[in-house]
């Protein structure tokens, strides 16, 4: 049995776990299972291929060791500080980056490869490898690039470093095409120069496509608004899984193949499942520009008279309810309102009040943001319910609360089918029998579409911070 | 203004006290005759309770500013005042006599049946309540006509197979009738011309019997269109050859007023005796060809056919009380000011449909509305009578692509992917099966994660996709300087995405807890939630 062998074995196992640990996920009670079977599965990987890359060094063996030792350092001391330090709020940011470091391992692995195939300034000395494995190489670089500023960008229109709103080139969709088809050309020339002998030559198309690549992952992200980062940041985590089975198909290895297979599809049904919720193609979505158009919505906009309310107010209204619903939006995680927001509800809870939170798919930005909120300030999962799930009850309920959600509660969407927005499934809060809406100020939400539940004449607007008047709410309570 | 509810000729009165109660807070004051509510289980003290003036002149609720009732009589224009204005039921296009009668005496009428089929006016719509109230009683009648059971039974003595039950449609009455068939044990199968709604009658615990040949395109207006000659005799067919096979069938074919046959003479007579047909289309002639309007008739060979009219009366409670709820409903968009004055606005689609006469002008029938949610579509007749339609909320996907335009994709997809994999060789060939099928299981894997874990699983892919770092690491040990460099980079921020990504996600699902999760109650500064019972140690 040679040490290969071991490897190779070791690899089916770490796929194997790899799938139960996914499979793991998809339940409260199995999940913490999952994840442990995931960092078995990963250990085990990183054992073998520990072993094997010391088997195999072309230079003694301490020095590959020392160096892996040093990166496994690095890694372990950067992703657990992260891990430890990163605030729930700031989830999407983090993952938004870790699918950059993907990208960029994606790119680094498959120059590494490049090199070890057709060494520079050695012409002719190279393994001599096939079209095939050039091809593979040239796809993984691209993929990975791609990856890469997308994730950057996502990251930074996420953290606020950059503006969340689209960037709009004149013909954007043509210079993405016109950005695709370059690399089509510059394919087709490193493949007439690639080859054993080729030594530096073929280089030179790669590192342009490098260059595209890098601007096109740039160009599609930035296009995109604040809005779609739920979408915009599951896309990515497909990326970042293709572009590892990209890796895996340049250097051989069937575990990084399953790995971003599994990856890669997990971030497509994501995606899918994003983009239904908000009634658009994933086309529409991708090619951005939304939000922009100057409000096309039906002739004669809604508008009207609303009323405001205040804390006091609010908080008999919720001591003399039966039945509550708290329906959160991207302005609770921006307010940090997910504690008080608990603590009222365990106070109303302990009250004898039915508390039920309700959680719009496309809620926050990213895939389930809400829930992780939620469950931070331990708020029970299993009274935080799906729109699909709860959506019959408002009719039942005394008050909705709605903090900081705007577009997923917009009753235009069903109602006039001139809105930009209309056909998207949203929480239908207006059946309630008042509604109480958290806000910093009347503007529109991310879809500039204006909101007819304000004007509702059961709706009620708190308007300021919504920690600062939910912590008001509990005094008065 | 007053607002006045006659006895009508049926056992239905037009609102039930919590509809009246609606209507005074509203602003209006309601007249409500002696005896209105008395066949639906509402005697005349429930309504004095509500604020309402109870009177026994039979005239005078016909004399108010608003008069709304179930069905008018035939006098209705005399017995009113002019310039008032009537809330009915009114079938415009079956008597359009009577909306002239209206409109010559100055009425306003606005017919209850001519709700346009917009989901806004979804809570106005009686003609959906009552054929849904008409699906479910349509099952009632079938059971007790019906000489066995409808559930299958274990006895002491042996068992009994459950009842088939087919029915003809699934419009609101249909799809009414089916899930009350099904509660009662039966097995159910259906079948629609219109293909979008084979998912209504699965969600609903039905069987759908599948036919293309007799199936059309999705409908623009929620309604059926007329078949071509081909579907045509492929449905009937497959009606006969259903028919045959069930013990109940109950047909809604009710097409804007007029009734297509589904069941010739030789399909009911190819039908075991004691079974059952009910033709809820009876009002517009009937879709079996024995069917009498009104009446119950046994065929030669012993089936009966059930041609009631009046399914919807026969349980006044519950259908009085979902027409007073949209009779409110209808109020509450004429009064917005909630000052107990009417203002009709002409130019909203849904007071626009329903309004057919005013100010001596007949406005029936009105300008054609699309159904918001459908696929556009040429402009089509209007709704009227009780027709089985849309299903409320029933949105069609907005966007589909023509089905041999997705086969025609996936054909080429695959034929691409196939040269592919042809001119790779053997050992990426092996690669390529490895990826396809790790896809696949990707897909069944991730498919059933609940919406709640989205981040966790995100978080946690993040984590497996470090395994880049395999790559990395097999590279850091080559002999060019360069490759080492890169590899090593590469590696060190694969392995912050391996340990970040685990660690961030355990984080993550430590968070998530139960209700009578009390792990860590302790550290909990409330009392608790409801429920929970503290040990008596705390």
């Amino acid at each position: 049995m040679t040490t290969t062998g071991l490897v190779q074995g070791a690899s089916v196992v770490a796929a194997v776990l790899f799938i139960l640990s996914l499979a793991g996920l998809s339940r409260q009670e199995s999940a913490r299972r999952g994840v442990n079977l995931g960092m078995a599965g990963m250990a085990l990987a990183l054992g073998a291929t520990i072993a094997l890359a010391l088997v195999r060094s072309e230079r003694p063996a301490g020095v590959t060791a020392a160096l892996i030792l040093l990166v496994l350092v690095v890694g372990a001391t950067v992703g657990t500080w992260r891990a430890r330090s990163v605030e729930m709020t700031q989830m999407p940011e983090l993952i938004a980056l870790l699918h950059s470091f993907v990208g960029l391992a994606a790119v680094l692995v498959g120059y590494g490869s490049y090199l070890t195939s057709y060494p520079l300034g050695h012409a002719g000395s190279g393994a001599g490898a096939d079209t095939v494995h050039a091809v593979e190489i040239y796809l993984g670089v691209l993929i990975g690039a791609v990856t890469l500023t997308g994730s950057l960008v996502a990251f930074g229109k996420l953290s606020g470093r950059l503006k969340s709103a689209p960037v709009t080139l004149p013909a954007r969709n043509w210079l993405n095409l016109g950005v695709i088809v370059a690399c089509a050309g510059l394919l087709a020339w490193y493949l007439t120069v690639v080859g054993p002998a080729s030594g530096a030559a073929a280089v030179v198309p790669l590192l342009l496509m490098t260059v595209l690549a890098l601007a096109l992952g740039w160009h599609l992200v930035a296009a995109i608004g604040g809005g779609d980062m739920p979408v915009v940041v599951s896309m990515l985590n497909s990326y970042s899984g293709w572009a590892a089975a990209a890796a895996g198909f340049m250097l051989g290895n069937d575990l990084l193949i399953i790995t971003g297979a599994l990856v890669g599809s997990s971030g497509a049904i994501l995606s899918y499942i994003m983009c239904r919720a908000m009634n658009r193609s994933f086309v529409s979505v991708i090619l951005g520009g939304f939000g922009q158009k100057a409000g096309p919505s039906s002739s004669d906009g809604p508008g009207g008279e609303h009323r405001e309310t205040t804390a006091p107010t609010v908080a008999d209204q919720l001591v003399a309810a039966r039945s509550v619903i708290i329906a959160p939006g991207y302005g609770m995680a921006v307010a940090k309102a997910q504690y008080p927001v608990a603590d009222l509800a365990a106070k109303l809870i302990g009250r004898g009040v039915r508390v039920r939170f309700a959680i719009h798919p496309v809620a926050g930005r990213l895939p389930g943001h809400m829930n992780v909120l939620l469950a931070e300030a331990k708020v029970p999962y299993d009274i935080v319910e799906g729109m699909d799930e709860i959506n019959v009850d408002f009719a039942e309920t005394d008050v909705v609360l709605v903090i900081g959600a705007n577009d997923t509660v917009n009753p235009a969407a069903q109602e006039d089918p001139g809105s930009p927005i209309a056909g998207m499934p949203v929480l239908q809060a207006w059946h309630a029998r008042d509604v109480v809406v958290f806000k910093r100020s009347m503007a529109t939400g991310y879809a500039g579409v204006q909101n007819p539940l304000f004007f509702r004449e059961n709706t009620t607007m708190l308007f300021g911070d919504a920690k600062d008047r939910l912590e008001e709410i509990l005094k008065s309570l | 203004m007053q607002i006045g509810i006659p006895d009508d000729a049926g056992p239905l009165v037009a609102a039930t006290p919590s509809a009246v109660q609606k209507l005074g807070a509203l602003g209006y004051d309601v007249v409500v005759t002696e005896g209105a509510g008395t066949a639906a289980g509402l005697p005349d003290d429930t309504y004095r309770d509500v604020g309402a003036q109870v009177v026994s002149d039979r005239a005078a609720a016909w004399e108010c500013d608003v008069v709304v009732c179930t069905t008018v009589p035939d006098d209705v224009a005399e017995r009113m005042r002019p310039g008032t204005m009537l809330v009915s039921r009114l079938a415009p296009a079956a008597h359009p006599d009577r909306v002239r009668a209206l409109a010559d005496r100055g009425i306003t009428a606005l017919a209850l049946d001519a709700v346009p089929r917009i989901s806004r006016a979804q809570s106005l719509d009686v003609l959906s309540v009552l054929s849904n109230v008409a699906g479910y009683r349509a099952i009632v009648e079938a059971a007790a006509e019906y000489s066995g059971m409808f559930g299958g039974q274990v006895t002491a003595a042996g068992s009994t197979r459950p009842a088939t039950v087919f029915v003809i449609g699934a419009g609101v009455a249909g799809l009414a009738a089916l899930g009350a068939a099904t509660a009662l044990g039966a097995r159910v199968r259906a079948f629609d011309v219109r293909p979008e709604v084979a998912e209504q009658i699965e969600s609903m615990g039905a069987e759908f019997v599948s036919e293309p040949a007799a199936q059309q395109q999705v409908s623009a207006d929620g309604y059926a269109a007329p078949l071509t000659q081909e579907q045509l005799a492929a449905a009937l067919r497959l009606y006969t050859r259903e028919a045959a096979a069930a013990d109940i069938v109950v047909t809604t074919a009710l097409v804007r007023g007029t009734a297509p046959t589904t069941l010739t003479a030789e399909a009911v007579a190819a039908m075991r005796p004691g079974s059952v047909i009910v033709d809820l289309a009876a009002p517009g002639g009937g879709n079996c060809e024995l069917t009498v309007p009104g009446e119950r008739v046994v065929t030669g060979n012993g089936v009966v056919v059930l041609g009631y009219t009046d399914l919807p009366a026969r349980m006044p409670r519950h259908t009085s009380e979902l027409y007073g709820t949209a009779v409110a409903n209808l109020l509450t968009l004429l009064t917005p000011a909630k000052d107990g004055e009417v203002r009709l606005d002409l130019d909203d689609v849904v007071q626009r449909g329903m309004t057919v006469a005013r100010g001596g002008e007949v406005l029936w029938p009105p300008p054609a509305v699309q159904v918001s949610a459908g696929p556009p579509a040429p402009a089509t007749p209007q709704a009227e009578e009780a027709a089985p339609g849309a299903a409320p909320g029933a949105g069609a996907p907005a966007r589909r692509r023509p089905a041999w335009l997705n086969g025609a994709l996936a054909v080429a997809g695959a034929v691409l992917g196939g040269l592919a994999v042809a001119a790779s060789p053997a050992e990426t060939v092996g690669h390529f099966t490895v990826l396809a099928l790790a896809i696949v299981v990707g897909f069944y894997v991730i498919r059933s994660v609940t919406h709640a874990l989205h981040t966790p699983l995100m978080s946690q892919t993040n984590a497996i996709s470090g395994i880049i770092l395999v790559g990395a690491l097999l590279q850091i040990g080559s002999s060019s300087v360069l490759v080492t460099v890169l590899a090593t980079i590469a590696a060190a921020v694969a392995s912050v995405n391996v340990f970040g990504g685990f660690l961030v996600t355990r984080r993550m699902l430590r968070m998530f807890r139960r209700t009578d999760d009390d792990g860590d109650t302790t550290a909990r500064n409330d009392a608790g939630a409801a429920g929970a019972t503290e040990g008596s140690a705390r």
